[in-house]
């Protein structure tokens, strides 16, 4: 049993990802979108978060979105895997449901 | 896989919509099948064929409804989220005394039951919002 | 699998400031038709959505707190609410309305629907859930 869960909001901005990340059981996907891939940038006040959440979960950003925002790949936590929308969907698949942190 | 969809948000607000379009084609290229996308809060605005963008904009409306006729996607407005914000058919046109309609071609208008009938006859529902 | 899924119904938004509480709310009224197993999430500023005392006359609008105690009647009787959320606003069960239900399996006994878990209690409560629902 495992979770995709996305998070679509800025982490400066709203808890998503905190509460995601806090709510998330080992094993779990974490996949960015829209907003949301700004939590994936390293040397930002999130990125402690999510290099310590790795342990237990899995983080994924959206490609498209990240370009449509200029977000360099290289400006990314290492460890955080880029996806396209088949990637997306891959992984809807490969999990047994989602949970979208709106 | 059997997969649903929910959009939440409105087309031109958020970019759920843009976002759960995207996701729609990718799946269906993949070869899974499309159960239902279902249009709740102001995720009914997607559904009504008076917008009219910019165009060099997308047109959302027209391009689900393109999707819908190509892939025999069930499009669902929710009736209650719909009466609330001005979405209209022939029927809710007529039950309800109004001068026009606006639902757009391949949306049909129905009840928060088909989201649970989704739910319940999907591998996966996923959400689009804000 | 059987024909009955466990439903999550997830809410983390607050009243009144835009709509999402109240139109989940509806589909869980009109979802509990369907005989699935039910449950609701409270995390995050979703706790706000079971307090007391809420009054909407000086705005107008629906007051519509008093339905969550009507769930019970419709056989939704699982409300999970995140220990850790109510703390970080300083809120305590005292704070929420008191919800219960009959138990049809203890001589319809009234029993309380509010039950306060931990982080890790959801987390698990998400695991074991078919569908999540989000708004």
């Amino acid at each position: 049993m495992s979770i995709l869960h996305t998070v679509n909001k800025s982490p400066f901005d709203r808890n998503s990802l905190e509460s995601c990340v806090r709510l998330a059981a080992k094993g779990g996907a974490v996949l960015m979108i829209e907003d949301g891939v700004y939590g994936a940038m390293k040397g930002t006040t999130a990125s402690d978060m999510v290099t310590n959440a790795m342990k237990d979960l899995t983080f994924y950003v959206l490609g498209p979105d990240l370009k449509a925002r200029g977000v360099d790949e290289g400006k990314l936590i290492d460890g955080v895997k880029v996806v396209d929308y088949n990637g997306f969907v891959t992984l809807t698949v490969e999990n047994d449901k989602v949970q979208s942190w709106l | 896989m059997k997969l649903s969809i929910q959009v939440n948000e409105g087309p031109y607000n958020h970019e759920a919509s843009v976002s759960a379009l995207n996701y729609t084609k990718a799946a269906l290229e993949a070869g899974h099948e499309i159960f239902r996308v279902f249009f709740y809060h102001d995720g009914v605005n997607n559904g009504t064929r008076y917008t009219t963008p910019p165009q060099d904009d997308i047109n959302i409306a027209n391009t689900w409804s393109e999707l819908a006729e190509k892939h025999g996607l069930d499009l669902v407005v929710c009736v209650a989220a719909a009466q609330r914000r001005g979405i209209v058919d022939e029927g809710e046109q007529q039950r309800n005394g109004k001068d026009g309609n606006n639902i757009a071609a391949g949306f049909r208008i129905s009840g928060l039951g088909q989201l649970i009938e989704a739910g319940i006859q999907s591998d996966r529902l996923v959400v689009f919002g804000d | 699998m059987s024909d009955i899924k466990k439903f999550m119904y997830v809410n983390r938004k607050a009243p009144y400031g835009t709509i999402y509480a109240w139109e989940s709310l509806e589909v869980v009224l009109i979802g509990a038709a369907f005989e699935q197993d039910v449950s609701l999430a409270f995390v995050d500023d979703g706790v706000y959505q079971l307090c007391k005392g809420q009054d909407t006359t000086g705005l107008g609008i629906k007051n519509f707190s008093a339905t969550y105690r009507a769930l019970g009647d419709y056989d939704v009787s699982k409300l999970y609410v995140e220990k850790e959320s109510l703390e970080a606003r300083g809120l305590t069960l005292d704070d929420l309305m008191p919800l219960t239900y009959e138990d049809a399996d203890d001589d319809y006994a009234e029993k309380d629907s509010i039950r306060v878990v931990s982080s890790q209690e959801m987390a698990e409560l998400f695991e074991q859930s078919d569908v999540l629902f989000n708004f």
